[in-house]
């Protein structure tokens, strides 16, 4: 079975149709989410030089790093909206990397911080 | 220039999308190699200069801040070619591309006062692995920026209609992963220090 006919594609079936699941955002969602992203960056380096939460730091800007990556690839990238097979591609990736961090960094003596 | 209508795929997806997805996979690993090679080694250096003697956070968040802007006006520009607007596109494109400009000239200063410092690719392990990641990114989106004013080129010449708008949205995906991979190792490399 190919992989149309398990998506219930029938032959001569246009592309197209299928390769969305939603209609891309607009200018102004695109402008919100930058506005977004540079608050973000702002609290980002603000966070840096505070004292009182140099305990918390890391942490703290793992959340806003992944944050930031995750508007970027939902929103600008559009896996939000495009088909699952994208998604399924480079979320396949980023599990990749992880195993690759934590093999890497376990076994060789590595540190975050 | 003649162009093949839209073929019927095995997926029902667009096949040069589907291996540009799977190119940023790769290059997620590529990345991903390059980065924990850094935390491995960033604090074994047995001479200076090292991390904290050299970093200027304040201007690197500028930089930072100017990847992500452009992430913002490239996808401007493919809102603009979807939507037939000629003028529009032009315009964030070029302005993408100058962003783009901007960023890697910061980073070639960067590097230059680094250099001055006394940190080189052979000057320890920090100094070979930073230079080794952030080279490499720079060299990313110097190749984006060559795309971007390619596809610019294009578009003054007419050449980029609105039914060719996949070629500005496969730009648009190699350049907003550039900005992701920046967004990790601005966080990584210079936020988080041992």
């Amino acid at each position: 079975m190919t992989l149309a006919e398990f998506r219930g594609i029938k032959p001569g079936q246009a592309a197209a149709p299928v390769h969305r699941r939603g209609a891309h955002p607009g200018p102004a969602e695109y402008i919100k989410i930058g506005l977004t992203l540079a608050v973000i960056t702002a609290v980002e380096v603000a966070v840096y030089y505070v004292d009182a939460l140099e305990d918390v730091l890391v942490p703290i800007l793992i959340v806003l790093s992944a944050l930031k990556f995750s508007l970027v690839v939902m929103w600008f990238m559009h896996l939000k909206f495009d088909s699952r097979l994208f998604s399924t591609f480079f979320v396949g990736g980023l599990i990749l990397v992880a195993a690759l961090f934590v093999i890497v960094l376990a076994t060789l003596g590595g540190a975050l911080v | 220039m003649q162009h093949s209508p839209a073929l019927e795929t095995n997926t029902g997806l667009d096949n040069r999308k589907l291996l540009m997805w799977l190119f940023l996979a790769s290059e997620c690993l590529f990345f991903g190699s390059l980065i924990a090679a850094y935390l491995l080694y960033r604090d074994k250096s047995v001479t200076g200069p090292y991390p904290e003697d050299l970093f200027d956070i304040p201007f690197t968040s500028v930089s930072a801040f100017i990847l992500l802007m452009s992430s913002v006006t490239m996808v401007l520009a493919l809102a603009a070619i979807q939507r037939g607007d000629q003028h529009g596109l032009r315009i964030w494109l070029f302005t993408t591309a100058f962003l783009g400009i901007l960023f890697v000239s910061g980073q070639a200063f960067e590097f230059t006062e680094f250099n001055r410092e006394g940190l080189s690719l052979s000057t320890n392990l920090f100094g070979t692995t930073f230079f080794v990641l952030t080279g490499f990114h720079g060299a990313h989106v110097t190749v984006g920026v060559l795309i971007l004013l390619s596809l610019f080129v294009m578009a003054q010449r007419g050449r980029l209609t609105q039914a060719e708008s996949l070629h500005v949205e496969l730009a648009g995906l190699y350049w907003h992963f550039v900005d992701i991979v920046w967004i990790v190792i601005f966080t990584l490399v210079y936020l988080i220090q041992p």
